[in-house]
């Protein structure tokens, strides 16, 4: 193992350490080492406590050739949850941070004043950051200079609990609020630059890691959802939007209706026709599944394009690609933003034009009059000032992504329970459910599904710890990432020895949970599920429908049957 | 321990176990309910199969090179190769003996000639598997005893005795697995609206899987009309195909075609090529075995790891194209390879993968030639075989 760097922001001390070795061992790297390594805090602190850790965390496989090996975790406690979280992200700044020689940084503390941290070959700097306060995340990353930076953006300073971290202009640990964390320790960025000569990552058995990438390389050729007419590599995730809406399963009008007539204008075609997009990606990755339009504009993910667009009724995709631009400018998370303005506006009874839109989320940035500061909280917060909680479509707080849980069912189990709230990435059964991956399953259907999210959630979060993409598990499988790890680490590993390591990790994140109050209540979807029926004509073993709502025993059945099978009882 | 049964015991898992075997006091059922314990999984089947692959996996867990060095099978064929690596030889049949082998791979056969797998997803997972092992296997069986044979034949040495009983023994035990000689009759067709397209495709598909025209029930099978490609969707039986049918726009305006069969972009191709609008794609088993057979070998540099991908060389199998080309689109992707070689002969062979057709208004036509093409092929086969044999005055009733 290689140094970690230890900061305490309070009392502007860095530390360089050795990379635990026992929490290597545990938990791999990324999201497991995080969660460890923030474990001991959890319970006893808040969110913007001094005392609570946020922690960057490399994998294993980061800076090796192993494919998409360019990922890392962010993992600290979620203001939007409370939850312990840790978000997945890309870039470069996972595999710029090994070539300077670290594995994990772990910051504690508060500083008086705004700072941003300089990361180089083998050492760091706390540097002050007054003249970056109140600056957009571009900017603040051009300032920076040279190398691969994470910032904060307005509302990370303004403590919006759905602020991003946004890493080289456009990767982001979107969800949960971790910006707000780096806001509340006044830690404005992080720039790492190894200076192009830092250290190569030592891989143990170059040979055994040659052929792992060969296979995975080999498989992932082989997936049309991948390498495919209409795979990610071509359109990026918005290849969804089309399939989505065909499945009838596209969250509209605040989940108040499953099917969107304007859709196909934002479509992954629509938005490859206006923008002509050139392909980028996170270091490392033969996918490259991130698109930048011809001016160099980032381009919005599925999850944004569907809530700015069905979920808020905007048909508008100028206005969305607009919408996403500031979400990243601010350094907000798009899917909660755009969930809470459709919550405001069914509450409210109101449509926001774009415009009207876009104004909201500079108020919310900015916490700016009473919509901005209550919209600032998220959904759920919002809508119990309202007294009308069931209308924030979110579990734990996290708002629901892109994805209708009556049109697929595995996701609604794993919507429920998730640890870090309604999130589709912890289990992704959008994988069988909707891209028949490995195999498809009825995605109207609960049997099974108990033990299918149990093994899926602890495969992720052996991915996530490794640190590798969910999206090549469309392709490939734990089988060849097992041996790409082994070759690597030289400590033997399989598909079994890896889903034991997510299990571990998915345990610990539990249980942290439970510590904070969190029950079986918790694992529940909004009422609206249950009691109102989708839209459209669907075709299921039970003959040709409208989507119906989702049986709520059925749905505590399978509850049931994944605490069983979890052994939580 | 478990005993080698001539009964499969299949157990699924979600909070609680169902199962063939009733009873949980049964030793077999309990034995592999551990595995559960052991292993990730939600299903496990062990199963003897048919007689024919059942003398095959005997045969070749007591005779291969690799599986007595190694205790392992190494498939040749590209599917099973991309998916499956190698299949390990199990001397022992215990829980934890199962759970090494299978943390590795996908299924693992005894010395006794049965077969382990299983699902992570869904139990159809552990079927699945159990009939890519039969396949893959039988093709690396026959492909192996004719490379033996010619061997003998060009040394003059003649194959051992207890290979030649086993092969005639396998050979005339094979006809069940194999295609028949009737070619059904399929809807003539052209279909006047949707809804007859997507019968035509129900009923062609079932027709391949009937006729044993694939491995498992894999293979796609697409219809070309009004500007949609209505084609197999990725992962689906072809013998189930309602419901699984994608209409995808010829011009790429929506991207509905995601889930669509990972050969999409080959019949789009061919149909752009040639004009036809019925394709099928199979894996018949002697075209595969055929495509593998190459009188280069001995001198190609390219041998063994580009074969499947970048053979510069023209070959043939019964007269029908044999090119290179590895699933999905690449450089060395068969969406490349194979529009060409159907565009000069109406048909093509993928080497060590399977055969695509195609034709016009119906499915008849592409069904014709396919079934035209195995049998072609498994002739050619036993061409060789008698050839070589008849060098030792052996002779037999072959397949
Ligand atoms: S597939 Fe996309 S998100 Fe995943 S590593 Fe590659 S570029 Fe990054
Ligand atoms: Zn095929």
């Amino acid at each position: 193992m290689g140094k970690s760097l230890r900061v305490d922001l309070s009392r502007g001390e860095i530390q360089v350490l050795e990379t635990p070795a026992a929490i290597c061992g545990e938990f791999l790297g990324g999201r497991g080492a995080g969660v460890a390594m923030v474990a001991g805090s959890i319970f006893t602190e808040a969110w913007d406590s001094p005392r609570m850790p946020i922690v960057f965390a490399t994998g294993p496989l980061v800076g090796t050739a192993a494919p998409t090996s360019g990922r890392m975790s962010v993992v600290s406690r979620s203001p939007l949850t409370g939850t312990v979280f840790d978000c997945s992200v890309g870039g470069r700044f996972g595999t710029e941070l090994k070539k300077a020689g670290f594995d994990f940084i772990e910051i504690t503390g508060q500083s008086d004043k705004w700072v941003w941290l300089d990361i180089g070959n083998g050492h760091a700097r706390i540097e002050d950051a007054s003249a970056l306060q109140g600056k957009g995340t571009g900017e603040t990353g051009l300032l920076l200079g040279k190398g691969s930076t994470a910032v904060t953006g307005i509302a990370g300073e303004n403590g919006v609990r759905y602020a991003s971290i946004v890493f080289d202009g456009h990767y982001l640990a979107g969800r949960g609020g971790l910006g707000a964390v780096m806001g509340a320790k006044r830690l404005k960025a992080i720039r790492v630059f190894s200076g192009g000569e830092g250290k190569k990552v030592i891989v143990a058995d170059p040979d055994g890691l040659r052929k792992a990438r060969e296979e995975i390389m080999r498989l992932l050729r082989a997936s049309q959802a991948v390498f495919g007419e209409f795979g990610l590599a071509e359109f990026g995730t918005t290849a969804l939007v089309d399939l989505i809406h065909a499945r009838k399963m596209e969250p509209t009008h605040n989940f108040r209706k499953t099917l969107f007539s304007g859709s196909s204008n934002y479509s992954g075609y629509a938005m490859k026709a206006r923008y002509r997009p050139k392909k980028t990606g996170c270091a490392g990755c033969p996918v490259l599944c991130k698109k930048i339009s011809f001016e160099g504009v980032p381009l919005p993910e599925y999850e944004t394009v569907s809530h700015f667009g069905a979920l808020n009724g905007i048909d508008s995709l100028e206005a969305i690609v607009e919408a996403n631009r500031l979400c990243n400018e601010y350094g907000i998370d798009a899917i909660s933003a755009a969930s809470t303005i459709a919550c405001y506006s069914e509450i409210n009874g109101v449509k926001p034009a774009p415009e009207e839109v876009s104004a909201l989320l500079r108020r919310i940035a900015l916490r700016d009059g009473d919509a901005g500061r209550a919209l600032a909280e998220g959904s759920y917060r919002y809508a119990l000032s309202m007294g009308r909680p069931e209308l924030s479509m979110s579990v734990k707080g996290l708002e629901l992504p892109a994805y209708d849980p009556r049109g697929a069912y595995g996701m609604a189990l794993a919507y429920a329970t998730s640890n870090r709230g309604g999130c589709h990435l912890r289990a992704y059964p959008v994988s069988h459910e909707i891209l028949r991956k490995p195999v498809a399953t009825d995605r109207f259907s609960f049997e099974g599904k108990a033990r299918i999210i149990k093994i899926a959630e602890d495969l992720n979060a052996a991915v996530d710890s490794l640190t590798a993409c969910k999206f090549v598990f469309f392709a490939a499988g734990l089988e060849e990432y097992a041996r790409a790890v082994s070759a690597v680490t030289g400590k033997e590993q399989n598909v079994q020895s890896l889903l034991r390591t997510g299990e571990r990790i998915w345990d610990l994140e539990h249980k942290l949970n439970a510590m904070n109050g969190f029950t079986k209540d918790d694992d529940d979807l909004p009422a609206r599920f249950f009691e109102e029926e989708g839209t459209g004509i669907i075709h299921t073993k039970k003959g040709t429908l409208t989507v119906p709502p989702i049986d709520r025993d059925a749905f505590l059945a399978a509850r049931e049957n994944y605490y069983t099978i979890r052994g939580y009882l | 321990m478990l005993a080698e049964k001539d009964a499969p015991v299949f157990i699924a898992l979600d909070a609680w176990p169902v199962s063939n075997k009733k009873s949980p006091d049964d030793s077999d059922f309990s034995a592999l309910l551990r595995v559960f314990g052991l292993m990730n999984i939600n299903s496990i089947l062990y199963s003897p199969p048919s007689p024919v692959y059942r003398m095959i996996i005997r045969e070749l867990a007591e005779r291969d090179e690799a599986a007595r060095r190694d205790r392992k099978v190494v498939p040749i064929d590209c599917e099973t190769r991309t998916f499956f690596h190698d299949i390990p030889v199990l001397d022992e049949i215990t829980p934890e003996k199962i759970a090494a082998a299978l943390s590795k791979r996908k299924s693992a056969i005894t010395k006794d000639g049965a077969i382990i797998s299983y699902g992570v997803v869904t139990p159809e997972q552990a079927f699945v598997s159990f009939s890519s092992t039969c396949f893959s296997l039988s093709v690396k069986y026959f492909y192996d005893s004719l490379l033996y044979l010619e061997g003998c034949y060009k040394r003059k040495s003649p194959p051992e005795e207890a290979f030649i009983k086993k092969f005639l023994e396998i050979s005339s035990a094979s006809a069940p697995v194999l295609p028949g000689n009737e070619s059904p009759r399929l809807i003539p067709g052209p279909p006047e609206t949707v809804d007859e397209i997507m019968e035509m495709l129900a009923q062609a598909g079932r027709a391949v899987v009937e006729n044993r025209l694939v491995d498992s029930y894999f293979g796609n099978i697409s219809y070309i009309e009004g500007g949609l490609i209505h084609i197999s969707q990725t992962g689906s039986s072809l013998d189930e195909l309602e419901g699984c049918i994608d209409s995808v726009p010829l011009d790429g305006s929506s991207s509905v075609g995601i889930t669509a069969s990972s050969e999409l972009s080959a019949h789009k191709g061919i149909h752009a090529l040639t004009g036809a609008n019925a394709i099928l794609h199979a894996h018949p088993r002697f075209p595969v075995i055929m495509s593998l057979l190459c009188e280069k070998e001995a001198s190609c540099p390219n041998r063994g790891f580009f074969c499947h991908k970048a053979c510069p060389e023209k070959r043939y199998a019964a007269g029908i194209p044999v090119v290179p080309g590895e699933i999905g689109t690449g450089p060395s992707g068969l969406s490349n390879t194979v529009p060409p070689a159907v565009a000069r002969h109406g048909a093509a062979i993928v080497y060590g993968h399977g055969v695509f057709t195609c034709g016009s208004n119906s499915f008849q036509g592409p069904f014709d030639r396919l079934m035209e093409t195995e049998k072609a092929c498994r002739h050619d086969y036993l061409e060789l075989v008698k050839k070589y044999l008849s060098a030792f005055d052996v002779k037999g009733d072959f397949i």
